[in-house]
């Protein structure tokens, strides 16, 4: 079967891309995971404003005793002062560049504008194939509209588009009052492509030791129904790039994806759950699907099932979110292989 | 050339870098910044001036050092070393044989005091005058500026002449001043050493090309001509040095001479001196002439080989009297050896005819130990010398009340230069003054014109320790190399500071004072302590206010009030205009910060603004309001010399003791830190005794002694102040007995370490509180004491009656080491502490050098102290070296004092009886219980001796306490164990003694700053490491474990206390040699010292750090005597990493290296583990048996 794939411009071999934020850790693991056949791999998330929070506490660190004793200035050399926060992850990028010839996506996470410019031009610097812009923005200011968050969003995609020639992927959130119309104009504000959607690993409550504790879980292949609605929404509303994250578990779950028009399906969880090597059988798996369907290429059956163009226009108008998600569900679960 | 701001050392260094090919480096207090600079440089990839990336080797000593250096030279590198003190004195051997053999080399010394009746790091000539025979050409500099181009000049001298040289300057004086200097560049230093030197250098090399051998051993008939026949080149050399120094006006503009004469050409006074001292001379000189008085200075810059002709020639016929000042002291001598030379040098010549007139000539003694050396003591030595008959030999700068040599002199002269701003600022340790400070001098240094210095004069406590910032800024070139007097700006940084010395010391009639209040800015004045109030309304003192704290805290600063604080000074010093200032410092904070992001710029920029509106001018009224005085610095409680001597150093008044208040021979009362309540934090313990479930945890792991622990009946609270917290003992067994665990609260540092081991989270507290938690000091403080005062009355507990078996019983064990001025939050201390209270009462301690040698013996006060019945740890320090060595001194003297005690109790068996002799001789001396009955027997032996009088029995009293078993313990760190003291400590071990090493292991020297030790592990980022040091970290618990006989044990208190413990008791109770090896964590890790039990954790969990124990006792009964008493490792060795900076640094800097290096590091952690663990499980009879076991 042809798999051959365009994402974001760029030729890729398979429509399937490894996320696999913990597995990207390494130039090893990187390239175990290229060597399974995926199409791209997106690196794990550089955190602009962790690398700065990490920066201070570092400079902290280093100031507690300084020009407090007389045998000692301070307690280390001076030659990590001029190391720029970030250098660890853009080397990653650089020795993986090199070392794959997949292409690497850079997935950039930041909330400010201040920040994003600057990373986003090192990271094209040091070999990034394109970019994927996180604008993980959890506000916790209840006095902010979601026309604010909104305008922030897309002041923030339109500056590191302008700021970089690479293509720019920019990973949506499903919590906005109007996740299609928002997602237009995010591609309008200059994207290339569309990441549907964030997971946002929010925190739990502990009810025993009565604490609030980081909650981060694996994706379950429930999660993939909102991501493939919306993609099978947008497909024919835009000619930009479009990426399905969430809820991959088997074949079937990458299969589902395409047919809703996803160019890109990535998976994270089912890697870290089954091992990099297990790109392979999504991979077999997806051909296997494709030959009993009598596919010859990806592109055959990629989108067969998204919304016409136009024709849910009226739907959506009149019954709104929900009929146009009922609509969409019954289709797609005829068609699970 | 451009001129910068800098150090001595980065000066000295800066040529001596760029002008080498090989830096043979070890770490010594005042020079190591020269051979940390080297090493940033070479890992930036610096070459130098020939294109060439210098080779910086650090050795495992200076010894080694200088061997390392020998062998390079004798190879042909261009080699180079920075030392000083008692490192300078392990390089002897080497500079003999480097100058017996003509071989170009530069030394460049910070010049040190010697340890003597004790060890200073501070500046004097005692080093280098101690290797004045070794044939080195000696050459000094006077300033900052001087130590560049001396370094230079050296360099070019010695290959010219092929006479090594010695090239030094004052340490701290110089080497830690910050002044400008034109830096050379390479292309000049190119031109001024030009390569044929370098080539003639490398052809004079050993090869097998051309062989020949050199370093013969000589016989009567040869040796002594062989040493003769060098003289030509010992001639040769003031020449040379010469036209070196005109071949480098010639690039420079700057001309210097063997010897200057300053003054009037027809003096009649005259002082001949070195160093930095010169400076001083010569300003006053100027002065005194000014005066119509008619005196001058002779200031020599070569000292070997003596350049008799051009002294004799820089010496004015008219000089009636000619005094010689030495920066050293040579006890017995018949005077200092600069004296002596001059005094030969003019004795000689007028005896030959060659001088009209011999002066008088005298010798002075200044400066010791960075002795301040200011105008007016230079102005009271002119006056001396103006009398008939002016003292031949004297001091000057102390009160030498005991031989009266000392020189009095009018302490007022103030030769300071009106258009030169001073400034001094009070700030704590790592608040940021000086930094901020530093950076200040940068800023206005960097201006046209505009010239700045800077010296920094810091006390010896490692946590909480004052700074005081001595600045000068103005339009002239700053020639002032003693502190600041009559400053015109004063900032106090810290309220505390100012209840407690007198911060106006230094001010003058009208100058400003900067305060950083906690109060309303109307309320400021009335809390000031009476003294102060009376002082600022009679010298008419411009007094400003800020409260800081809130300023930078309102910033979104924390507690960083130095951005806040160097704004006040640029806003009211007037040392820039205003406006100008304050854009300066913005400047400086967006170039200081810009990568770290928009809106750290931006929080820094609106403190500076914030600062401006929130500090005030403060009204002054006419008379003092307030009754309060001074906090004195010890109680008046205190012991006599504690209230005389150890106070007045802690006021910083310790210059003004005399002689007699010293003791000859460094003996110091032991147990002083109790007297200095600190109160450095404001955040303290505080014990909740409801939720407590009294295990002892925190108690064990606290580093300052600050929790006490003791079980009492019910009627020992009656008189009870208030609020003296007490609970049930619920210990089985002890019905009605009541607990307290008290806080002291005064000498807490607030670390927090005992919250982190407290086990206990209270119900309902939210999982965020424990049974000790920190809270602010406890207000009002008297009531702190009242607790203290009354917990101090309830009996310690006996120690027979304590378990020690268990962490729970060690906290009834009393600390005799307590409240040092460690870190906050030290790794180390907690062991010396468990060390005091098991075996204190009857251990001695020898100290190697370092870290716990500063914390522990560094006046004014020590933290060794004594129990009720005054036993307690017996400390000393010899070196950094020998410490093994010396502690094994110490054991065999016991062992022959045991010895001769046991001989001379048979020999009174008659009189005293077989029963009690046979007692004493047969007692098993194990368990505690054991060891108390065995004192009560010398006790009461010693009674029965007082009635006797024969010389046997005067003989047995004088040795009888060494029938009680001594705990003999040699102390340090791992640059002492792993390093410089490795074979000392191999040897020790090996020796078969009974001695107790205890290795403070914090994986590098910390005193000095962090340098990587052999003990510093794969990947890890140290000074001399600054690319992440590339060897794995020695096994020394494996190595020791191959004598059989020694008993070897890695502990870490955080990962497992019990184990701690064990080990403990069990190295000490081997009657062999124990070593026992402590992970300490370390500011030097880069963590946050809250969380070392974390790290320490950690260390073991990831199977860095494996805890284990070997006891030969198990051989001998048979038993494996390996035991891994640490899990299999069960977190990756990247989760132990990533939370230290070192480690990060790496990974940050150079993440390819620092993946290569995690993975050899997991490696090494695995194979390690094996055969650990295959150690631990095999046969008693594959590991050899114990010689008489």
């Amino acid at each position: 079967m042809d798999t051959t794939t365009q994402y974001l411009g760029l030729s890729l071999r398979h429509p399937l891309v490894a996320s696999a934020g913990p597995l990207t850790q390494s130039v090893e693991a990187v390239r175990a995971l290229a060597d399974t056949g995926v199409g791209a791999i997106v690196l794990h998330s550089m955190f602009a404003e962790r690398l700065r929070r990490e920066a201070e506490r570092d400079q902290e660190l280093t100031d507690v005793g300084a020009d407090s004793f007389p045998e000692a200035s301070g307690y280390f050399p001076s030659v990590a002062d001029a190391v720029e926060p970030g250098t660890a992850y853009l080397s990653l990028l650089e020795r993986s560049a090199a070392a794959v010839d997949v292409p690497l996506i850079a997935s950039l996470n930041a909330a400010g504008v201040g920040n994003w410019v600057s990373y986003a031009r090192r990271l094209a610097d040091a070999g990034a194939s394109a970019i994927e812009c996180n604008v993980y923005f959890v506000p916790g200011d209840v006095t902010l509209s979601g026309a604010d968050v909104e305008a922030r969003q897309l002041e923030i995609v339109a500056a590191v588009t302008e700021a970089v020639s690479l293509p720019v992927a920019v990973k949506l959130s499903p919590f906005l009052s109007s996740p299609g119309n928002f997602a237009l104009r995010v591609v309008d504000a200059g994207a290339s492509g569309l990441v549907l959607f964030n997971r946002f690993l929010q925190p739990s409550m502990d009810v025993e030791r009565l604490a609030v504790v980081p909650g981060v879980t694996l994706s379950s292949p429930a999660e993939a129904q909102v991501p493939r609605t919306w993609i099978a929404t947008l497909r024919n509303h835009t000619s930009a790039s479009l990426a399905a994250t969430s809820g991959v578990a088997e074949a079937s779950d990458v299969a589902a994806y395409l047919l809703a028009g996803a160019d890109v399906v990535m998976t994270t969880s089912s890697l870290v759950r089954n091992g990099a090597g297990y790109a392979r059988t999504l991979i077999d798996g997806l051909s296997d699907w494709a030959a009993a369907k009598g596919f010859a290429s990806v592109d055959d059956f990629r989108g067969l099932l998204a919304v016409p163009s136009g024709a849910d226009d009226n739907a959506l108008a009149r019954s709104g979110y929900l009929a146009a998600l009922e609509k969409a569900q019954q289709t797609y679960g005829s068609l699970r292989a | 050339m451009s001129t910068v701001i800098i150090d001595g050392n980065e000066a000295a260094a800066s040529a001596s870098f760029r002008l080498n090919e090989l830096c043979s480096i070890y770490p010594i207090t005042p020079s190591s910044t020269m051979a940390e600079l080297a090493d940033e440089w070479a890992s930036r990839g610096q070459a130098n001036v020939y294109g060439l990336i210098p080779t910086v080797i650090e050795m495992q000593s200076e010894g080694g050092a200088a061997g390392a250096l020998h062998g390079a030279l004798q190879g042909g590198a261009l080699s180079t070393t920075f030392t000083a003190s008692q490192g300078l004195l392990l390089m002897i051997p080497n500079m003999y044989k480097i100058a017996g053999e003509l071989t170009s080399t530069v030394f460049n010394v910070a010049a040190r005091s010697l340890a003597a009746q004790g060890l200073s790091i501070y500046g004097d000539h005692q080093d280098v005058m101690a290797v004045r025979q070794t044939g080195f050409a000696l050459l000094n500099s006077s300033s900052v500026q001087e130590a560049h181009d001396m370094a230079a000049v050296s360099q070019l001298a010695t290959l010219r002449s092929r006479v090594p040289f010695l090239h030094f300057f004052d340490g701290f004086r110089t080497s830690h001043e910050e002044n400008s200097c034109e830096l050379l560049t390479d292309d000049q230093l190119r031109e001024l050493v030009p390569e044929d030197l370098v080539r003639a250098h490398r052809e004079r090399a050993l090869s097998p090309e051309h062989p020949y051998i050199r370093g013969t051993a000589q016989n009567p008939d040869t040796y002594f001509q062989g040493r003769e026949s060098a003289n030509p080149y010992y001639n040769a050399v003031p020449g040379i040095v010469t036209e070196s120094m005109d071949a480098f006006a010639a690039i420079t503009g700057r001309q210097y001479h063997l010897v200057d004469y300053y003054g009037d050409p027809e003096a009649d006074r005259v002082l001949v001196i070195m160093g930095s001292g010169a400076q001083t001379v010569r300003s006053t000189v100027a002065y005194l002439n000014a005066q119509g008085e008619k005196v001058g200075v002779v200031q020599l810059r070569l000292y070997r080989p003596f350049p008799v002709a051009e002294i004799l020639a820089a010496i004015p016929a008219s000089a009636r009297v000619v005094a010689v000042m030495d920066r050293t002291k040579e006890p017995g001598a018949g005077g200092e050896p600069l004296f002596l030379d001059v005094a030969a040098a003019l004795g000689e010549a007028y005896a030959a005819g060659r001088l009209q007139h011999l002066p008088t000539i005298v010798g002075g003694r200044y400066g010791l130990s960075s002795k301040e050396f200011t105008p007016a003591m230079v102005a009271g030595i002119y006056a001396e010398l103006a009398k008939d008959s002016p003292r031949p030999r004297f001091t000057i700068g102390i009160n030498d009340d005991v031989t009266q040599l000392s020189l009095d002199y009018d302490p007022s002269v103030d030769l300071e230069d009106p258009a030169t701003l001073r400034a001094v600022f009070y700030g704590l340790g790592s608040d940021g003054t000086v930094g901020a400070n530093k950076n200040s001098v940068k800023i206005i240094g960097a201006i046209e014109n505009t010239y700045a210095q800077g010296y920094y004069v810091y006390d010896s406590k490692k946590s909480g320790s004052r700074t005081v910032s001595h600045l000068r800024f103005g339009p002239n070139p700053i020639e002032a190399p003693y502190l600041v007097s009559k400053a015109g700006f004063i900032g106090v940084h810290h309220w505390s500071i100012l209840e407690r010395v007198d911060v106006l010391e230094f001010a003058r009639p009208g100058t400003i004072l900067l305060i950083n209040t906690p109060y309303e800015p109307d309320d400021t004045f009335a809390h000031l302590p009476e003294p102060m109030q009376a002082k600022i309304i009679e010298l008419g003192i411009e007094l400003w206010a800020i409260d800081a704290n809130l300023v930078a805290r309102k910033a979104g600063m924390g507690r960083r009030t130095n951005t806040v604080l160097q704004t006040c000074f640029f806003a009211i010093s007037e040392v820039l205009p205003k406006s100008e200032a304050i854009a300066e410092v913005k400047r400086t904070i967006r170039k200081t910060y810009a990568r770290k992001g928009a809106d750290v710029v931006a929080k820094n920029e609106a403190a500076v603004d914030a600062t401006v509106e929130n500090l005030f001018r403060i009204a002054v009224p006419a008379a003092p309001v307030s009754e309060v005085g001074m906090i004195p610095p010890v109680p008046a409680t205190a012991p006599e010399f504690v209230r005389d001597v150890t106070a007045s150093m802690l006021l910083g008044t310790g210059d003004q003791l005399p002689v007699s208040a010293l003791p000859v021979d460094g003996t110091y009362p032991s147990g002083t830190t109790k007297y200095e309540k600190r109160n450095i934090s404001d955040i303290v313990a505080e014990w909740d005794p409801d939720a407590c479930i009294q295990c002892g945890n925190c108690a064990f792991v606290c580093p300052h002694a600050v929790l006490r622990a003791k079980y009492y009946t019910e009627s020992a609270l009656d008189g009870a102040p208030d609020g003296f917290q007490s609970a049930p003992l619920n210990a089985a067994g002890f019905p009605g007995s009541r607990y307290t665990l008290q806080v002291y609260a005064e000498d807490c540092t607030g670390c927090g370490l005992c919250v982190e081991a407290c086990p206990v989270k209270p119900l309902g507290s939210g999982g965020e509180r424990k049974a000790i938690n920190l809270a602010p000091l406890p207000e009002p403080r008297t009531k702190t004491k009242e607790n203290v005062a009354f917990f101090e009355t309830i009996p310690v507990n006996r120690r027979s009656r304590i378990d020690f078996a268990n962490v729970r019983g060690t906290q009834f064990l009393e600390p005799l080491f307590e409240f040092s001025g460690a870190c906050s939050g030290c790794g180390e201390t907690p062991y010396l502490k468990l060390l005091t209270q098991l075996f204190g009462g009857r251990a001695t301690v020898a100290n190697a050098t370092g870290c716990s040698s500063i914390y522990g013996g560094n006046l004014p006060t020590t933290p060794w102290s004594s129990n009720k019945y005054g036993r307690g740890p017996a400390w000393s320090n010899s070196l950094f070296e020998d410490n093994a060595e010396f502690g094994l001194g110490l054991r065999l003297a016991a062992d022959l004092h045991t010895a001769t005690a046991r001989r001379r109790l048979e020999e009174l068996r008659p009189e005293l009886g077989d029963r009690l002799v046979d007692a004493i001789l047969d007692a098993p001396q194990q368990y505690e219980s054991e060891l108390s009955q065995q004192r009560a027997r010398v006790d009461a032996l010693k009674a029965l001796l007082d009635g006797m009088d024969t010389p046997r029995v005067a003989d047995l009293r004088s040795v009888a306490d060494h029938l009680l078993r001594r705990s003999v313990w040699i102390v340090g760190g791992d640059g002492w164990a792993y390093d410089i003291g490795s074979a000392g400590v191999d040897h020790v071990l090996a020796s078969g003694r009974n001695v107790n090493v205890l290795v403070l292991d914090t994986e590098v020297y910390s005193n000095t700053g962090g340098q990587a030790s052999k003990s510093t592990p794969l990947g890890a980022v140290a000074k001399f490491a600054a690319a992440g040091k590339p060897t794995a970290k020695k096994d020394m618990a494996l190595q020791a474990t191959a004598y059989g006989n020694v008993y070897v044990a890695r502990v870490a208190m955080g990962a497992d206390p019990e184990q701690t413990l064990k080990a403990f008791r069990e190295a000490e109770a081997y009657e062999g040699p124990s070593l026992i090896l402590a992970y300490s964590h370390c500011i030097a890790h880069g963590i946050d010292m809250r969380k070392g039990l974390d790290q320490q954790y950690a260390a073991v969990a990831s199977g860095h750090w494996p805890l284990m124990r070997y006891n030969p006792v198990l051989r001998s009964a048979g038993k494996n005597p390996f035991l891994l008493d640490s899990a299999r490792p069960r977190i990756p060795l990247r989760d132990y990493h990533m939370k230290e900076l070192r480690f990060r640094m790496l990974m940050n800097s150079d993440p390819e290296s620092a993946e290569r290096m995690l993975e050899l590091g997991q490696d090494a952690v695995n194979r390690r583990w094996a055969e650990y663990e295959e150690m631990a499980t095999r046969g008693a009879d594959r590991f050899a048996e114990v010689a008489g076991g």
